[in-house]
């Protein structure tokens, strides 16, 4: 199959971004859509152009690293999948597609497609975990976790922080992302204890950093490539609400 | 050179406490005056990095990825092993211990192995601690489930995301220590040097990624836990980032790389489907508990669809082979199965290359809900790539690199012979021998991490004056322009072939002669075309942009030379080792029927690689193996 592509260059942070157009040439359906950018690429080496930026690691969906929008849904149009995993079986000869970076305060642009997404680790840094310290944790067994407790935490837990639903919110907001992690850790006994502390530092640290609220569009849950629930940001509200008179 | 591993010596089950008893110590007050450079933040490298970190050591972590929360360790997916004996069917960390050493064809050192076992159920415990998902019975306990290489069911997991939910677990951990600041993260980077001063290592040399700046930064130690090097085959289940670079600096600066042709091809992946292909994805191993592995018994049958060949026309080939152990039987075995029965032209699929996983049998008996629970998340991905349903028709699978058991060779403190400089994780060679069991990669990671190299460094760092050497020495300046020069040279080139297709080759001439079956033949060729296809690598090779800024292509280049040099070491290793043990199969070694024979009286040792320049034979350094708690056997999973 062949595909136009509309790509989102520019050339580092203070650059001037604009869209240029390339063409993607007989493609085949069963390669992935990085592979696609992969042979792009290799045609623009060989006409001594600068290959296009993107980034990515794992290709197999979970390290979060990969994602841009494309023709204007983060990751594209397949239903929690990301970019990495997407194939080019799900487009048609001829299509055009448009290729942008994440679009947001909190994610400055680093070169083309890709964006620098700290913000989200300084997030998790604020209080996303529990003081376990090494080696001074009671027997694993000694307590004990419901079945549907520990599958609640590890559906929020699934989370791979690609950011795509920053770049799916019109308000720029982080609000999935710190909701999963603090409804992981609220909903066991081991994340109890900080719960408090955690959700209030947490909140800030995502307004601090430049990321909007949240105002219940719900595009992140329909973005996320991992199905994570909006139920979260309740969770979360809950969570921040009852922490506030302490 | 006779090299000595310094295990402890003494009844193997007290070999670590009293070895941790035996170390010197370091005051806690004293503590934050040492600076320790931790390379990777994997399960290796994350778990050691906070670990220290919490000690009170000054602690610098790197990682090429833009969080550290990204290390490929994100990737795996079926589970960790531990000694806990939850389900009461006669596990033990005496057992554990014995499965690995026999499951690494008795080519790993005993008390390492042994150390390994012991720390298993603390890890478990830890995560737990950290808010771990992992999976649970009804009763809220705990839950497991069996992997290849074991009668017994030890495997912990987080559905089929094990490795996020423990990589997670030790990032929190480390961000963690990022706020109480002992911890300060460089995303974003690539180590592209190791600084040794009089011997002994320093520091390192990187490369900011996006802002393409080079700098050093120097340490009382430098820890590598920089993951392994199969990406050398170009196509393999490791992420497109992984490579030998980091390990391979410090081989050139002294660090001996250990049994580099240890290298396990996994027999569940699903198979290649074209030119365009830039990696291969596994499927876990964990789907043999419930998936049957076969292929038609007649050729003619090939090209069916699977549903039209008869029960009695399948040939359930592992089931026939290995009764006791059946579609659990190890990696190494089960990926040999496969190439035999595709070599005998009964394999399905494009090009034949593919054997069934068929999943049939357990949705009959358990249901399709219990089976998507389990594997739901693997069964999603096969059908993105393959666009098939695996309820309705079997999964093809094929092997695929997956895994290095060989790395930079280190002594039971997991520090390299260069004082100094530690190795952790998949990068180090010490407990897998040559061939890994499912579920223990995480295990070692987290307990070289957690529960090793917190106490062993203390040990060496008693030696020494903190902060004696900083950045001001001139090796710190030496090793920066060494490495703006030799990126130079990269960008100077300006030949006509694109880094890629150099990859893809060299991943070519390493699958088909150093791969799964090698012969004297087959790897004479590989040493052959190795050294040309790095020749012309340094004569044609195209690197777009510069150094400023972001640049994708360099950064493959530089890992791509390593593996130009790093692929010919493995190929060495091959040759040398006149036999066959775990993933490491020469034709000229096997049984009638085909099974691994390996030589005990020669080649029961450590082969330690020294490297001497390129184009020139790195020199062998050997250390004995010594068994004394398990007896050397002949290794059957019939
Ligand atoms: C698909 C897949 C599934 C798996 N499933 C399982 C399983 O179910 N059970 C199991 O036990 N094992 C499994 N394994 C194996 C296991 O995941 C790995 O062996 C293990 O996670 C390696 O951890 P590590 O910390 O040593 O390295 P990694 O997690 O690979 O981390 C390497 C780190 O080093 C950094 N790094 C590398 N080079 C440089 C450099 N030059 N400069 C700066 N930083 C650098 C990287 O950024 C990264 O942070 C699986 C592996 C794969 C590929
Ligand atoms: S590259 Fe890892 S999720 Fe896409």
């Amino acid at each position: 199959m062949n595909l136009t592509l509309y790509v989102w260059r520019q050339n580092g942070p203070e650059g001037q971004g604009k869209l240029e157009q390339y063409e993607a040439k007989n493609v085949s359906p069963d390669s992935s859509f990085l592979e696609m950018l992969d042979e792009v690429n290799q045609e623009l080496i060989e006409t001594g152009i600068d290959p296009i930026e993107f980034d990515n690691d794992c290709r197999e969906g979970i390290c979060g690293t990969c994602g841009c929008v494309i023709n204007g849904r983060p990751h594209g149009p397949q239903e929690e999948t990301t970019a990495c995993q997407l194939h080019m079986r799900q487009f048609k000869d001829g299509d055009s597609l448009t290729l942008e970076p994440w679009r947001a305060t909190a994610f400055p642009i680093v070169k083309d497609l890709v964006v620098d997404r700290s913000a989200m680790d300084r997030i998790i840094e604020s209080g996303g975990y529990t003081s376990a310290y090494t080696g001074q944790v009671g027997e694993a067994n000694q307590t004990l976790i419901p079945k549907p407790l520990a599958e609640y935490a590890m559906d929020a837990a699934a989370c791979i922080g690609c950011g795509a639903c920053v770049a799916a919110c019109p308000n720029g907001s982080a609000m999935l992302f710190t909701s999963a992690k603090v409804a992981q850790l609220a909903s066991l006994p081991q994340g109890k204890v900080e719960a408090a502390e955690r959700v209030k530092a947490m909140t800030a640290t995502a307004i601090a950093n430049g990321f909007g609220n949240c105002s219940n569009h719900y595009e992140c849950e329909a973005a996320c490539p991992k199905g994570v629930s909006v139920k979260f940001i309740a969770k979360l509200n809950r969570e921040y609400i009852k922490a506030l008179p302490k | 050179m006779i090299l000595d591993g310094k295990c402890p010596i003494g009844p193997i089950e007290k070999t670590w406490d009293q070895h941790r008893f035996d170390m010197k110590l370091i005051n806690p007050s004293n503590k934050r005056k040492f600076k320790i450079i931790m390379v990777g933040t994997g399960l290796a490298g994350g778990a050691g990095a906070a670990s220290l970190g919490e000690l009170g050591y000054n602690v610098e972590a790197y990682c090429y990825q833009d969080s550290s929360r990204r290390a490929h360790s994100i990737a795996a997916q079926g589970g960790i092993n531990a000694a806990k004996n939850y389900p009461n069917d006669g596990d033990s960390v005496f057992r554990l211990f014995y499965d690995t050493i026999k499951g690494g064809d008795f080519r790993a050192r005993e008390a390492d192995v042994w150390r390994l076992s012991q720390v298993s159920n603390n890890i478990i415990d830890q995560c737990v601690a950290q808010g771990v998902p992992f999976a649970r019975e009804y009763s809220g306990l705990l839950s497991n489930r069996s992997f290849g290489g074991a009668q017994v069911s030890r495997t912990f997991y987080a559905r089929g995301q094990t490795g996020q939910q423990l990589l997670l677990g030790a990032y929190q951990a480390l961000a963690r220590q990022v706020k109480a600041g002992t911890v300060k993260l460089k995303a974003r980077t690539e180590m592209l040097d190791l600084v040794m001063v009089d011997g002994v290592a320093k520091g390192i040399t990187y490369r900011e990624l996006s802002t393409g700046e080079i700098k050093t930064s120097w340490a009382d130690a430098v820890v590598l836990a920089t993951g392994g090097y199969v990406n050398v085959f170009y196509l393999s289940t490791n992420a497109m980032g992984c490579s030998v670079t980091a390990a391979w600096k410090a081989a050139k600066k002294g660090a001996y790389m250990a049994n580099p042709c240890y290298t396990q091809i996994h027999p569940t992946c699903i198979p290649q489907s074209g030119e365009h292909q830039s990696k291969l994805t596994l499927m876990s191993e964990s789907l043999r508990n419930d998936g049957r592995c076969w292929v038609p018994k007649r050729k003619e049958d090939c090209e069916k669809p699977a549903s039209e060949i008869a029960e009695e026309d399948r040939d359930y080939y592992l089931e026939r082979k290995y009764p006791s152990f059946g579609n659990l039987a190890p990696r190494d075995i089960a990926s040999r199965a496969a190439k035999e029965q595709c070599d005998d032209e009964r394999g399905v699929g494009p090009g034949k290359r593919g054997v069934y996983l068929d999943f049939e049998n357990s949705i009959n008996r358990v249901g399709e809900s219990t089976i998507r629970e389990r594997y739901g998340n693997l069964f999603d991905m096969y059908e993105k790539i393959t666009d098939e349903d695996a309820y309705k028709q079997p999964m093809r699978i094929y092997p695929a690199p997956h895994y290095s058991m060989g790395g930079l060779w280190v002594d039971y403190n997991c520090m390299s012979n260069i004082p100094g400089l530690f190795v952790l994780g998949e990068a180090n060679f010490s407990v897998h021998g040559a061939n890994r069991l499912g579920a223990s990669a995480l295990m070692q990671g987290l307990a070289d991490g957690y529960f090793v190299i917190p106490y062993t460094i203390g040990n060496y760092l008693a030696g020494v004056k903190p902060g004696e050497v900083t950045d001001e020495h001139p090796e710190f300046k030496k090793s920066l322009e060494e490495t703006k020069s030799s990126l130079d040279k990269l960008l100077n080139i300006k030949g006509k072939r694109s880094v890629s297709s150099f990859h893809r080759e060299l991943g070519k001439i390493m699958w088909d002669n150093v791969g799964m079956a090698r012969s004297k033949e087959s790897l004479t060729e590989a040493l052959k075309a190795i050294p040309a296809l790095r020749e012309e690598f340094w004569q044609n090779v195209k690197v777009t942009g510069d150094t400023k800024g972001r640049n994708s292509q360099l950064e493959d280049a530089g890992r791509v030379a390593d593996f130009l040099e790093f692929g010919e070491m493995l190929a060495t290793d091959a040759l040398h080792r006149e036999e066959s043990c775990g993933g490491h199969f020469r034709v000229e070694h096997q049984t009638e029927d085909g099974e691994a024979t390996r030589d005990d009286e020669n080649f029961a040792y450590v082969a330690a690689w020294e490297f001497k320049g390129a184009n020139k034979a790195p020199e062998l350094h050997k250390e004995p193996l010594k068994f004394e708690n398990v007896k050397l056997a002949v290794r059957s999973y019939k």
